[in-house]
């Protein structure tokens, strides 16, 4: 699933990595907690989050997830979107809550990574 | 990077790609039965200099404004397109290098080429293409070259000469906020990349790294990390004199944690940075003292397939 795919999906917006819409994410994941997305065995290649501090970006670059999207509404401040643009990583924002987030993601057949289908 | 690599392999590329990789698609043809009175037009809306006759999909000529002035010279009297263009057409397969479409351009010192599979008009290049299509390749190329260039590095170990080879990098870890966290984390992951490391070992000290970082910057507020790597081997020394951990056994459980709430707050606290740390690594030693601070040590194998999971 191609990244402006998920920004259909989602009725996302994409705030940072414009051009980069063609990459492929295979994978997601959705938490809060950074260390909880640190340990799973291989990383998700799209990583959904509330969280809208630079340390997602920072997870992101450690574990190479390919793209973050805030749920919620909620938008990331300026260091975070510095940090994004400074990394290529691009940043995506939906109004929808994390649970319907993934739940859209689920059912257009998005997956866990490393849990079958 | 400098000029002779590139023409070098400029040089290269024009026997690698073939013509169907930069040939254009989207045609603008005439059938046979065509006027030549609508050609001019035809030419200048579309700011081109020739324009391939088909019938069906056969190519059966090309007119040019060549033919069209010289219809004109003799006194321009409306006839099919047909009876005007050249029949005699040099044409250049999909398949061919780009070579020879340079060199038949240059040899009859046409502006463009039309390619045929077979019989059938599948596309036409013109210098322009060979240009743009030779430049867009260059990018890939460059791209990947520097990928290249990354595990190049991969030889450092044994390119060395040594009885003992270590290489050591130092940070410090001070006045940091949390949200600032990370930056030694990430400057080592981009040497370490540069070093031509395995990109599975990399990302394993990586998340170490992090997490040890944002350990201290949390717990212990400041710290140093040492790292040495030898050609076995990346250890990863991580120091502060924090607060120390009283019982190290139950902060390694997974989910213990004694983070406040602000810090939960900020996406911190899941209790999984240790055991995260440990599952990166080979083997994770902690000494701590309470009131005087703790110390990590973190060895990873630079064998991927001996890093345990
Ligand atoms: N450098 C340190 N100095 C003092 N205490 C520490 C240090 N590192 C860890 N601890 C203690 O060990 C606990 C567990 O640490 P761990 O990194 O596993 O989880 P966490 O930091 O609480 O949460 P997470 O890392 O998931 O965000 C911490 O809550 C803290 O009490
Ligand atoms: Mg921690």
């Amino acid at each position: 699933m191609t990244i402006s795919w998920v920004l259909e999906i989602l009725d996302a917006e994409l705030l940072t990595g414009q051009g980069a819409e063609g990459r492929e994410l295979a994978s997601a994941c959705g938490s809060d907690l950074m260390s909880d997305v640190l340990c799973l065995r291989s990383a998700p290649n799209l990583l959904l989050t509330a969280l809208t501090n630079p340390q997602c970006v920072r997870t992101a670059e450690m574990a190479e997830i390919a793209a973050i999207c805030f749920v919620q509404g909620k938008k990331p401040p300026a260091e975070t979107l510095e940090l994004a643009r400074r990394n290529g990583l691009p940043l995506l924002a939906t109004g929808l809550s994390m649970f319907t987030a993934c739940g859209r993601l689920f059912a257009a057949g998005l997956r866990c990574c490393g849990e079958g289908a | 990077m400098d000029s002779p690599r590139h023409v070098g392999k400029i040089r290269e590329l024009v026997y690698e790609l073939k013509v169907e990789a930069v040939m254009t698609r989207k045609l603008i043809t005439l059938a046979p039965e065509a006027p030549m009175s609508g050609l001019r037009s035809i030419l200048k809306s579309n700011r081109i200099s020739g324009v391939p006759v088909v019938s069906g999909q056969t190519l059966v000529g090309l007119v040019s404004v060549e033919d069209f002035i010289n219809w004109l010279a003799q006194g321009g009297r409306d006839c099919p397109v047909g009876e005007r263009m050249s029949r005699e057409v040099r044409t250049l397969s999909p398949g061919e290098p780009l070579v020879h479409a340079i060199g038949k351009l240059e040899q009859y010192g046409y502006g463009r080429l039309p390619v045929v599979d077979g019989e059938r008009l599948v596309g036409l290049v013109t210098k322009g293409d060979i240009i743009e299509g030779l430049l867009q390749e260059m990018q890939v190329n460059s791209r990947e070259e520097e990928e290249l260039h990354r595990y190049r590095a991969s030889h450092f170990f044994e390119d060395m000469i040594a009885d003992r080879l270590t290489v050591n990098f130092q940070y410090q870890v001070r006045g940091k906020t949390i949200e600032q966290g990370g930056e030694v984390a990430s400057d080592l992951k981009r040497s370490f990349k540069r070093l031509g490391l395995h990109p599975e070992v990399v990302r394993r000290a990586a998340i170490a790294t992090y997490e040890a970082e944002m350990n201290v910057i949390i717990y212990a507020r400041e710290g140093t990390v040492d790292v040495s790597v030898d050609p076995e081997t990346i250890h990863i020394i991580v120091r502060d004199q924090g607060q120390g951990i009283p019982d190290i056994q139950q902060a390694l459980q997974p989910g213990f944690s004694t983070a406040p709430d602000w810090v939960r707050e900020l996406g911190f606290g899941a209790g999984m940075g240790l055991p995260n740390i440990r599952s990166c690594a080979r083997s994770l030693d902690i000494t701590s003292e309470p009131g005087q601070g703790t110390t990590l040590r973190i060895s990873i194998p630079l064998e991927p397939e001996r890093v345990c999971a």
